[in-house]
């Protein structure tokens, strides 16, 4: 029998992350955030990471992606963030305060550009035409193609070592469930790395949830750790 | 003086973007007046609502008292639950976007042009900005629609003949709703096509950038 996915905690599932590793971290508006993962990740002290993330200015929401975000950055965790919205601007804070001092990398996605070059990333394939960024400075530099339906802008996949997601509820296999909005960028996250971390609310024997509605099946769920 | 007549208040302005969402169509509010639109939807008439949050069909926002963490808007807003809601990942949501299932999209913007191209992501004496869905929307929605105070908080103009921040899109704005009028970009210019009671063409040329062409209908915004 190969090692079940089950870890006894936060810190024990995150315990080989090495420094420089790219992490992708799920949740929108601060919800459907893996919020102990991301304090393991802390506590860890890996380096020189790259982070990937939608959002994080929504702290006021609550224990939202941004406290546990910045807190790695002015930890010296972070070397560099892809993001549609990586900070606040204006707001302070320590991504924005290493960004200007230099020391941050931060490299801006449009979302929909962004989930899709992570789909490319985990779905084993080459690179997609996406007709977004048709002249913005997002497209300036990058191979253009016209299509039927106009032109587009060649986007190069993504792929991580780890992605930090959180469901609904999984089975020991990891297939796993969500509820509502909370399910956002985890399904595509959890494709798109090597080895996908979630935190889930219930974790359950197979047979127990309904194969119909399974949504990130087990073969992209890798560990899985308790969210309490 | 032009720079303190009044102006249509917000609400209006919604309400006149309202008129222009088509019964039975999937709509994307951004943040701001874009979000007040979803208040004068006329009677009789039904719009479903797209999130990128990964929901269809949002209803109206949640008492405090009932929140559900999971259910949320594009905004980071609680929502009520409604029959014939629909959830889905960042991945639909997006192919729901760029592959021209959204209808209409109502923006707010920093600048629009006088063909149509529209910068609302940066501000440059910030040097970063947040760019979110805004460039796919602009991109992939049937119909952009722009609702927007006419000028800016020092009254500069917002409307230009060219953007001079950074572009979300290009010639992707179908529509201007202002404070002041209602404007079409059009390959040849921007064309006026109503204007806010008590305002002359000339009044709000004073505060437009690009050329406006009257048209020949010219008329009083229209409710």
């Amino acid at each position: 029998m190969p090692q079940g996915k089950l870890y006894d905690s936060p810190q024990a599932a995150l315990a080989d992350v090495q420094d420089g590793s790219t992490i992708l971290v799920a949740g929108f508006a601060g919800h459907g955030v893996a919020e102990r993962l991301l304090v393991a990740l802390l506590e860890g002290g890996s380096k020189d990471l790259t982070l990937v993330y939608r959002d994080g200015p929504y702290a006021s929401l609550g224990s939202g992606p941004l406290p546990a975000i910045e807190n790695l950055v002015s930890n010296g965790q972070v070397a560099k963030i892809i993001s549609p919205i990586p900070f606040s601007p204006g707001s302070g804070g320590a991504i924005e305060e290493s960004w200007q001092a230099g020391w941050l990398d931060i490299e801006i996605v449009p979302q929909g550009v962004l989930v899709e070059r992570l789909r490319a990333g985990g779905a084993g394939i080459g690179g997609v035409f996406l007709p977004t960024a048709v002249g913005t400075r997002f497209g300036a530099d990058k191979e253009k193609r016209s299509f039927l339906q106009g032109e587009a802008v060649l986007e190069l996949p993504l792929k991580a070592d780890y992605s930090l997601i959180k469901v609904a509820a999984a089975d020991t296999l990891g297939n796993a469930i969500y509820d509502g909005s909370g399910r956002n960028w985890a399904p595509v996250m959890a494709m798109a790395a090597r080895i996908t971390v979630a935190e889930a609310g219930l974790i359950v024997e197979p047979g127990e949830l309904d194969p119909e509605a399974i949504i990130s099946p087990g073969i992209f769920v890798n560990r899985l750790v308790a969210s309490d | 003086m032009v720079d303190e007549k009044e102006r249509l208040p917000r609400e209006v302005v919604a309400m006149r973007v309202a008129k222009e969402l088509p019964d039975g169509g999937f709509v994307n509010l951004g943040i701001g007046i874009p979000t007040l639109v979803s208040n004068f939807i006329p009677d009789g008439s039904v719009v479903f609502y797209h999130s990128e949050s990964g929901v269809l069909n949002c209803g109206p926002l949640a008492e405090e008292d009932e929140q559900d963490i999971d259910l949320i808007n594009a905004g980071g807003q609680f929502l009520q639950m409604v029959p014939g809601m629909a959830f889905f990942s960042t991945v639909d949501g997006f192919a729901m976007i760029r592959g021209g299932h959204v209808d209409v999209t109502v923006l707010g913007a920093h600048q629009v042009s006088a063909t149509g191209d529209l910068a609302n992501w940066m501000l440059p004496e910030r040097g970063v900005g947040n760019i979110g869905g805004a460039m796919d929307l602009a991109a992939g929605a049937k119909q952009v629609i722009v609702a927007m105070e006419h000028t800016d908080r020092q009254n500069n103009a917002k409307i230009v003949q060219d953007c001079t921040y950074p572009i979300t899109g290009k010639g992707c704005v179908s529509l201007i709703v202002t404070d002041l009028a209602v404007m079409q970009p059009t390959p040849e210019g921007l064309v006026l096509k109503e204007v806010a009671p008590g305002w002359t063409v000339e009044e709000v040329q004073e505060l437009t950038a690009a050329n406006l062409i009257a048209a020949s209908d010219l008329k009083e915004y229209e409710l």
